[in-house]
């Protein structure tokens, strides 16, 4: 008895210890691989203190770049919100011809990189090519090397986001109270509002969050699409990119602390949606 | 349950000739908004690469420059593959059977990745292993360069594939729950023996998504390589930095042969995968 229980406790000691060491591996790759980096960046771009910080960002190619930044995620946002919901609409509830192909060119921008998405895009819609020339001359669309090509690349990079996130849950969804509602008199467009609408509103905020911030950091399909034109086309993380190449360390690191920030927060934010929406389906 | 649902409810049904119009223009709206989008671009990239014929694509995906930075990009892909099979396990197994404070700020850290910007994370690097970087004396000490070689290039694609390999396991670990291996363990296997013979094989197929779709990831990066690598041709350069020169140096037939064959490769990889994982469920 005394020694069965003794080995017994040996070997809940050696999987502690397993345990133990595992933890702090696993937080050592963490460290070396996040964290650290992280913190040095955080430090380097403090180093001016906060009047610094901001002295650097509100600077006018760095504050255009921060903006430029932000008005096309967020114009890309209203419109990848629109039609990647109505997309996930169209493949969970109508049966039609090509329904699977659909399902799978919906990830197809996750699978290519993001290079060349920007390649694609350019041999399209460049200045120089059939249709971007037509586009240019007849409707005076500048597309490439312009701020419409950044927010036309961030469409096709974030499409699958919203898309995934509303599908399963509206593939969950309990139709009786659309029923209901069509019972009631209810017409199509009335039900969808304000009956299936409110249920996608969390993963639709979810999707739509994540692809913000996916668009903010996008550096390989905005610099071959829009190029790297101060004051005009620059973005954050082109903005980056150049201060790095003429070794202009405050304006690197401040700038790549605002879209830490930002990514960071989102992040956190979408991890949080999630859970509620886990807690609300599973009850 | 869908199936369930229609079943119990058919009288309700909208009546198919009204609802028709409004399926086709939805439906039709979709397609085109999918075509004009994704669909054109792929197209006028293949039609690209092919505008000087199939010969100008061999030539000039078979110059010594193309081929290496070809084989430099898969010798990456494949290192990161397997750091990320050995730590990611480690990683999903600490964060769905451990507990301890903080794991959940660790597990939303996991996601860093997918939100931070390419070029702060090639930055970041700089910022460790460059010249005037942090580590700069300890690594001058052991003679070990970084920053404009390999290992960095190495470790940006690292930090940029972090998720894929653990966001596919932990699922999978999940749902396997903890009662085979508490068998395994009752009839004297050691903690060795349950990994190996109980668990690992119930996670195998999230193991092959996992490395497929980090592979994909590892061949397409392109911003945090190009910071922390600098591209230098011969050396650091890997294929989407060839196709990025080659961009600028107007050599227009290797840029589109080069990003047809980068896209073709990826894209194969990740909708094989997702193929193949609906026809197995």
């Amino acid at each position: 008895m005394t020694a069965r229980s003794s080995t017994h406790s040996l070997g809940l000691n050696r999987v502690a210890w397993g345990r133990q060491s595992l933890r702090a591996a696993v937080l050592a790759y963490l460290a070396v691989l996040l964290i650290i980096p992280l913190l040095v960046i955080l430090r380097d771009g403090l180093q001016e203190g906060l009047l610094g910080f901001w002295r650097t960002i509100s600077q006018p190619v760095a504050w255009h770049a921060l903006m430029l930044t932000l008005w096309t995620a967020a114009v890309m946002v209203v419109i990848n919100t629109v039609m990647g919901t109505l997309t996930a609409y169209v493949l969970v509830r109508y049966e039609f011809a090509g329904k699977a192909l659909l399902n799978a060119i919906v990830d197809l921008p996750l699978a290519i990189p993001t290079l060349v998405t920007g390649v694609m895009l350019v041999i399209l819609y460049g200045p120089q090519k059939a249709l971007g020339a037509w586009l240019d001359q007849t409707l005076g669309w500048r597309l490439i090397f312009a701020p419409p090509g950044i927010i036309l690349a961030l469409l096709f990079i974030t499409f699958p986001l919203v898309v995934r996130a509303v599908q399963p849950v509206l593939l969950n969804l309990d139709r009786e109270q659309e029923y209901a509602a069509a019972t009631l008199g209810a017409r199509p467009w009335t039900i969808f509002r304000r009956v299936t609408l409110p249920a996608l509103a969390l993963p639709m905020t979810s999707g739509a969050l994540l692809s913000f911030a996916r668009a903010i950091g996008e550096f390989g399909a905005i610099i071959i699409v829009a190029g790297n034109i101060p004051l005009y086309t620059q973005t954050a993380a082109v903005f980056v990119f150049g201060e790095v190449e003429s070794e202009n360390r405050a304006g690197a690191s401040a700038m790549s602390i605002v879209m830490l920030g930002i990514a960071l927060g989102l992040i956190l934010l979408v991890d949080w949606l999630q859970q509620r929406q886990e807690r609300e389906t599973m009850p | 349950m869908m199936n369930s649902t229609k079943m119990r409810w058919p009288a309700v049904q909208p009546a198919p000739a009204a609802g028709m119009w409004r399926r086709q223009l939805l439906i039709g709206l979709v397609f085109g908004y999918v075509g004009v989008l994704i669909i054109a671009p792929l197209a006028a990239l293949i039609s690209g690469a092919f505008s000087e014929g199939l010969g100008a694509i061999i030539y000039a995906l078979s110059q010594p420059d193309v081929l290496a930075a070809f084989w430099q990009t898969l010798f990456i892909a494949v290192i990161v593959v397997v750091l990320h099979t050995v730590f990611g396990t480690m990683m999903v197994w600490v964060l769905v059977r451990d507990h301890f404070p903080g794991q959940r700020l660790l597990n939303a850290l996991v996601d860093m990745p997918f939100a931070v910007s390419a070029v702060v994370v090639g930055y970041m690097l700089l910022l460790l292993f460059g010249r005037n970087g942090v580590l700069a004396p300890l690594l001058a000490m052991f003679d070990i360069k970084v920053a404009f070689a390999l290992p960095g290039m190495i470790l940006a694609t690292l930090f940029v594939t972090l998720p894929f390999m653990v966001r596919e396991l932990i699922p999978v670990l999940k749902s396997f729950g903890i009662q085979q291996e508490q068998a395994a363990a009752t009839l004297g296997a050691s903690g060795w023996q349950t990994f190996w013979l109980v668990t690992f094989p119930a996670l195998r197929w999230g193991f092959v998504y996992g490395i497929i779709l980090t592979f994909a990831r590892a061949l397409g990066e392109f911003g945090a390589v190009l910071v922390i690598g600098g591209g230098i041709q011969g050396r650091t350069e890997t294929a989407t930095l060839y196709i990025f020169r080659a961009l600028d140096e107007r050599m227009y037939v290797g840029a589109y042969s080069a990003a047809l064959v980068l896209g073709l490769l990826s894209l194969s990889l990740v909708l094989g995968t997702e193929l193949f994982r609906r026809w197995r469920e």
